[in-house]
């Protein structure tokens, strides 16, 4: 019983210091960044790849037309073939980045360069506040498709277009209305209208009163 | 009894249904509805650097550098548009190689040198030199021989004092070496293949040369030489070449020679006086490379000087006067070398005929005389690019690649102009739209309308391929009539008011009128007011006003004014010119003698439609044109009722002017405009050390509001507070006016102001701290809508505000705002004290933007968009009612009812929201939106270094039908139902004679 409670209370301090620890830690991964430029005073060097196998779905893109942009314009450098991109002279503090591929939707990218641990950057996407796991590796978050779709012409989106309903009931009230009135009985019909008739409406009660 | 209203109800219906099919109206555009109303071109700039690459079998290109950081690679026989890159603002592209043939070199900024893959454009890597940052222009030379051994030849870079090696596989630096010294400053490298060294020549101090021999394979300095002059030297220019070095010396009276040699370095001073040139001014050495020459600039006069290698003697070969421009010396296989110079005929001036001479090796030899004509607004020629092919008898034939005054770029062959870019359209200062002429009588419209069978037959294949029933030929035939609708490109005035003029003013000088049709030029025009003597404007482009709009005589043209400013000092300060905008003439043009500050539309124009300006000068006083006394007399009724205001954003301060009195003197001289002293009747001082204004937005002058109300869903009205007058103001800190990255979230802020311009009033004042700039503004009706960084979330954060008349809150209710009852019709005086409430709200924005409009339309009743100029060279439209300070986390279901939606953090961004569709506007710079005729429609002209046309409907097209409309299927209903109702009604005939007989 007592080697029991121990190893619970011991698995429960384990626990503890994970979460505490886990707490603790940064939400924004630390990654290596590129190597530092020699010197400091100059900025460091801020290098990163955009997932090529990504673009590869309608083509909208061709590679020579990606750019990544800096700061809203401050820096701009193009990827190579490998997606591959560089920002030289960056200096040390929070920076944007963002990435522009004709037909993708990239989230920018919240880069920080540290001054203390000589350039090492940290990256996190603005948009989801997901950070960047092991390296400046940005992929797209959709595609984007610039134009409406045509649909098809189809029988089923005519009927189902508000349109195609309308007609729907009225076609419905055009030729079953009509069945169902058949179906009653004519003298039941009869003995309905005979208490319609008899039975003053509201209606006219209330034009007999103000009269 | 009943079958025959049952039948014709059915019928009804089936149209009522086909009807409702073909009217479906679309929200964002379909991929085969582009180039239908829409077009986009593709520009460059103005070209600085040009290379050719016609060897070889592949496709004859030639790349070029512009002034607008681009670089592209161009079809030789046609100037297409291979691929281009546009560099960022701060990478201006110095020089440009090209090496081993299929590589393009660039450095920029004297650090970064890029490889480009010559094909497709694809960066293959990117270097950066660290270097000490000189002032002189970087060189980089790309060497014949490969110094690594990796197969690939290498490049040579001078930055600064740094010489460095580059690998040309990768951009590693192979070697590099520090070339300073006491006082040297070295100018030029170049390359000695054979001995396999490089040379470093410069200046020691301003009285002597230096030459550095540099080791190409291991990079060191071998060996240096001086040479001392008597005379001190002018240090801003070294012609460099092979065998020689020249300077001027620091009076301009005298030609330093140092000739280079196997024994060292000898001076020669030549005097000019002996040069026989016979001009007056300062000389100046032109950085144009010749082989065994130099070419100097001496007033208007171009002087082409050889220079003997060993000797250093010095001989005038050629002098030209006028607009000249040379080429650089052009090296041919057979180790000859060939020089364009391409200068105005004596006498061409009014045919603009240029000649072109192409030099043989010696200078006495022309090798190839050409005249070539080019259309007057072409300009002269400012620079000329020499290319050589081999004609079938191997003999060299050459072409000339020259960039006009204008900034176009031709290709001239055999006299002949290949091709034409009009890359001054990629440098727009300012855009206007006009009207087009009426449509006359002669011109009958069933002439462009084809015959009727034509037109049904058009029609009835839009509805195969509407039904998708059309064969492959059939769709094409369809979107090919979509594209070429003959009434697009009309000259005349549509009905929905479609078809207009874009009046773009240029960098270099010239207006030109856009169809918005198919985006031709319609005409073009280098003002000739804005022009220097010998080309290249001497008057910077600043606006374009428009100075007479005729409404009531259709006959009357629309004139547009220009002003310039002067680009250099000179004895006059500004210029205007008065464009006809059908014809492209310039009608008159005026130098004015004070300086133009503020240009000023104002809302009263005279009898024959001119319209008032003032133009305010720097001593704040206001000139009133048209000089006339009716102008002046319209003008001294209203003069107590006008205001204007200054902002001064070094200072940091805001004022505004009322006007005084007219100045009695000025009467005489009215040509330049009536004079009008004024009195400074408020200022606004942002403090200093805290605040520095960053932008500052204005209401559209031609803005119409169709309504002040507001009708909320609770059957309430909201009166919108519509000052004319009022102006937003926003102020960043100034520590961090900067671009991103530069800030801490602490010590920055943004502070927003609404301020009235007539009486100085701050209607409101909003801070956004931890927020920084650049702000971009846009302000309409009673809103505006500014964008800025949030630094503590690192995002960016758009904001709205809206401001509503709380004065005028007693009358409320809807039946009393349409029943009289209200106040709603009182003018709105900026001195009436008034109760304003501003409401706010701020939304999370994904990207950077780079301008930021609202679209506009004819009355004012279609619900508004935003159209956003985004990073990604985009525009971007956004419903109005995504940035509305009313909405809610819950609306309740009165707001819904109202249109209101729900609040989220972040303002979303669907794709079909793009304007531009699949394409971008590089560089991009501003956007222009036009009313159209047609309530529901707004013209949309973005530019930058591309342009972009189209039109937008934020509330959909809801008067008119949409282009897709298909008539023929509409026709066909109607035949087909009166059939059906002839056949039924015999029917029932019929049915009605048998149910008799029975």
């Amino acid at each position: 019983m007592a080697m029991a409670n121990l190893a619970s209370i011991v698995l429960l301090c384990m626990l503890f210091s994970f979460l505490i620890l886990s707490i603790c830690l940064p939400p924004v991964s630390c990654l290596q960044s590129s190597p530092p430029t020699s010197n400091n005073n100059e900025g460091y060097v801020v290098e990163g790849r955009v997932k090529m196998q990504a673009l590869a779905g309608k083509g909208v893109s061709k590679t020579s037309n990606i750019k990544v942009v800096l700061n809203g314009g401050q820096k701009l450098s193009f990827v190579r073939s490998d997606g591959s991109f560089a920002f030289q002279g960056v200096p040390a503090g929070t920076h944007l980045l963002e990435v522009v591929a004709l037909g993708y939707f990239f989230s920018p990218v919240r880069v920080d360069v540290s001054s203390r641990l000589q350039g090492q950057v940290r990256a996190s996407l603005v948009e989801t506040g997901r950070s960047l796991p092991d390296s400046l590796v940005l992929e797209p978050l959709r595609e984007e498709y610039y134009y409406e779709k045509r649909e098809p012409f189809s029988a089923m989106g005519l009927l189902k277009s508000p349109m195609g309903l309308m007609i729907g009931f009225m076609v419905v009230c055009v030729f079953l209305l009509p069945k169902l009135m058949d179906q009653i009985d004519p003298e039941e019909m009869k003995r309905v209208q005979e208490e319609m008739r008899n039975k003053p409406s509201p209606l006219s009660n209330l034009l007999q009163g103000r009269t | 009894m009943y079958s025959l209203p049952h039948q014709q109800l059915l019928l009804l219906l089936a149209f009522v249904f086909v009807l409702g099919f073909l009217t479906s109206s679309c929200h964002a555009l379909y991929e085969d509805q582009v180039g239908v109303w829409d077009w986009h071109q593709q520009y460059i700039g103005r070209v600085k650097h040009a290379v050719f690459q016609t060897q070889g079998s592949g496709r004859k290109r030639v790349v070029v550098a512009t002034e607008q950081n681009a670089l592209a690679s161009l079809n030789l026989r046609t100037g297409e548009i291979y691929w281009r890159h546009v560099l960022g603002e701060s990478d201006p592209i110095d020089v440009l190689e090209l090496a081993s043939g299929k590589y393009v070199m660039t450095l920029s900024g004297g650090t970064n040198v890029r490889a480009w893959h010559l094909p497709d454009g694809i960066l293959i890597w990117e270097a950066a030199i660290p270097s000490s940052k000189g002032s002189n222009p970087p060189r980089l030379v790309a060497l014949p021989v490969d110094i690594d051994n990796d197969k690939i030849n290498d490049l040579l870079v001078l930055s600064g004092s740094v010489l460095a090696a580059l690998s040309g596989q990768d951009g590693t630096t192979i070697w590099k070496v520090d070339i300073s010294g006491k006082d040297v400053d070295i100018r030029d490298v170049i390359v000695a293949t054979e001995e396999l060294k490089a040379y470093g020549v410069g200046f020691i101090g301003d009285s002597g040369f230096t030459i550095i021999e540099i080791d190409l394979h291991a990079g060191t300095i071998t060996d240096r030489k001086t040479a001392m002059t008597s005379e001190t030297l002018s240090v801003t220019e070294l012609l460099v070449s092979k065998q020689f070095a020249v300077a001027l010396d620091s009076k301009g009276t005298h030609l330093v020679t140092v000739s280079i040699n196997a024994n060292g370095l000898t001076v020669l001073e030549t005097a000019l006086s002996s040069l026989s040139l016979n001009a007056v001014g300062l000389p100046k050495l032109l950085p144009t490379k010749l082989d065994g020459a130099i070419s100097l600039a001496l007033g208007d006069l171009t002087a082409i000087v050889a220079v003997d290698p060993t000797s250093g003697e010095l001989r005038t070969v050629e002098t030209l006067v006028g607009a000249v421009a040379v080429s650089d010396s052009l090296s041919l296989a057979n180790s000859k070398h060939s020089v364009a110079i391409i200068q105005l005929l004596e006498g061409g001036h009014s045919q603009n005929t240029f000649s072109l001479h192409v030099h043989g090796e010696d200078w006495t030899e022309v090798v190839q005389k050409e005249t070539v004509k080019l259309p007057s607004h072409r300009g002269h020629v400012q620079k000329v690019f020499l290319n050589a092919y081999l004609r079938t008898d191997r003999t060299h034939g050459f072409r000339a690649l020259v960039v006009g005054e204008d900034d176009s770029l031709l290709l001239l062959q055999q006299g002949e102009i290949v091709w034409t870019r009009e890359d001054e359209l990629a440098s727009i200062v300012d855009a206007k739209s006009a009207e087009l002429p009426l449509e006359r009588d002669g011109v009958s419209v069933a002439e462009v309308e084809h015959d009727l069978a034509e037109w049904l037959k058009g029609h009835f294949l839009k509805l195969k391929a509407t039904l998708f029933l059309a064969s492959a030929d059939e769709i094409a035939a369809v979107q090919e009539s979509r594209l070429n609708q003959a009434d697009k490109t009309k000259l005349t005035r549509d009905h929905n008011g479609f078809r207009k003029l874009l009046l773009v003013l240029t960098k270099s000088g010239k207006l030109l009128a856009l169809h918005t049709g198919d985006g031709r030029i319609v005409w073009s025009l280098l003002i000739p007011g804005f022009r220097a003597p010998h080309g290249g404007p001497q008057v910077c482009p600043e606006k374009l006003l428009l100075w007479q709009v005729p409404h009531q005589h259709a006959e009357e043209r629309p004139e547009v004014l220009v002003l310039g400013k002067s680009c250099s000092t000179s004895d006059f300060p500004a210029v205007l010119s008065w464009v006809d905008a059908y014809k492209g003439i310039e009608l008159h043009t005026m130098k004015l003698s004070y300086p133009v500050t503020h240009a000023l539309g104002l809302p009263l124009t005279d009898s024959s439609e001119q319209r008032l300006h003032l133009f305010v000068d720097d001593q704040a006083q206001a000139h009133l044109l048209p000089g006339s006394e009716e102008s002046l007399d319209l003008f001294l009724k209203q003069k107590d009722n006008a205001y204007f205001y200054e902002v001064d954003r070094t200072k940091g301060i805001i004022e505004g002017y009322g006007i005084k009195g007219l100045v009695e003197s000025s009467r005489q001289t009215s040509s330049e405009g009536y004079l009008f002293e004024t009195e400074k009747l408020w200022s606004v001082v942002f403090p200093e050390e805290t605040e520095s204004i960053a932008t500052v937005a204005t209401r559209r002058p031609d803005e119409v509001v169709h309504t002040q109300a507001k009708v909320l869903g609770n059957r309430e009205v909201l009166f919108k507070y519509l000052n004319k007058n009022m102006i937003f103001v926003a102020t960043v800190t100034p520590k961090s006016v900067g671009l991103l990255g530069a800030a801490s979230p602490e010590d920055s802020t943004v502070v927003a102001y609404l301020i009235d311009t007539v009486t100085g009033r701050i209607l409101h004042r909003v801070t956004h701290p931890s927020m920084q700039g650049p702000v971009h503004a846009v302000l309409s009706e009673n809103w505006v809508v500014y964008h800025y960084f949030n630094l503590r979330n690192h995002r960016y954060e758009m904001s709205v505000l809206e401001t509503y008349d709380q004065s005028r809150v007693g009358d409320k209710g809807v039946m009393q705002l349409m029943l009289g009852r209200h106040n709603a019709s009182a003018p709105l005086s900026s001195y009436s004290s008034s109760n304003v409430e501003v409401k706010g709200q701020s939304y999370f924005f994904t990207y950077t933007v780079k301008t930021l409009t609202v679209t506009t339309t004819a009355r004012g009743i279609t619900s508004k968009q935003l159209l956003l100029g985004t990073v990604t060279d985009q525009v971007l439209a956004l419903d109005k009612r995504l940035l509305d300070p009313r909405r809610s986390a819950t609306p309740t279901p009165s707001e819904r009812e109202e249109g209101i939606l729900p609040l989220t953090d972040a303002i979303p961004i669907s794709p079909q929201g793009y304007l531009t569709n699949g394409y971008q506007v590089e560089g991009l710079r501003g956007i222009l939106t036009i009313p159209a005729r047609l309530e529901s429609t707004c013209l949309v002209f973005a530019y930058g270094l591309d342009l972009f046309y189209t039109r937008t409907a934020p509330s959909r097209t809801y008067d008119s039908l949409t282009e897709d409309f298909s008539y023929a299927l509409l026709l066909m209903t109607i035949v087909a139902l009166l059939i059906a109702i002839a056949v039924t009604y015999v029917l029932a005939e019929r049915k009605e004679l048998a149910e008799k007989w029975k």
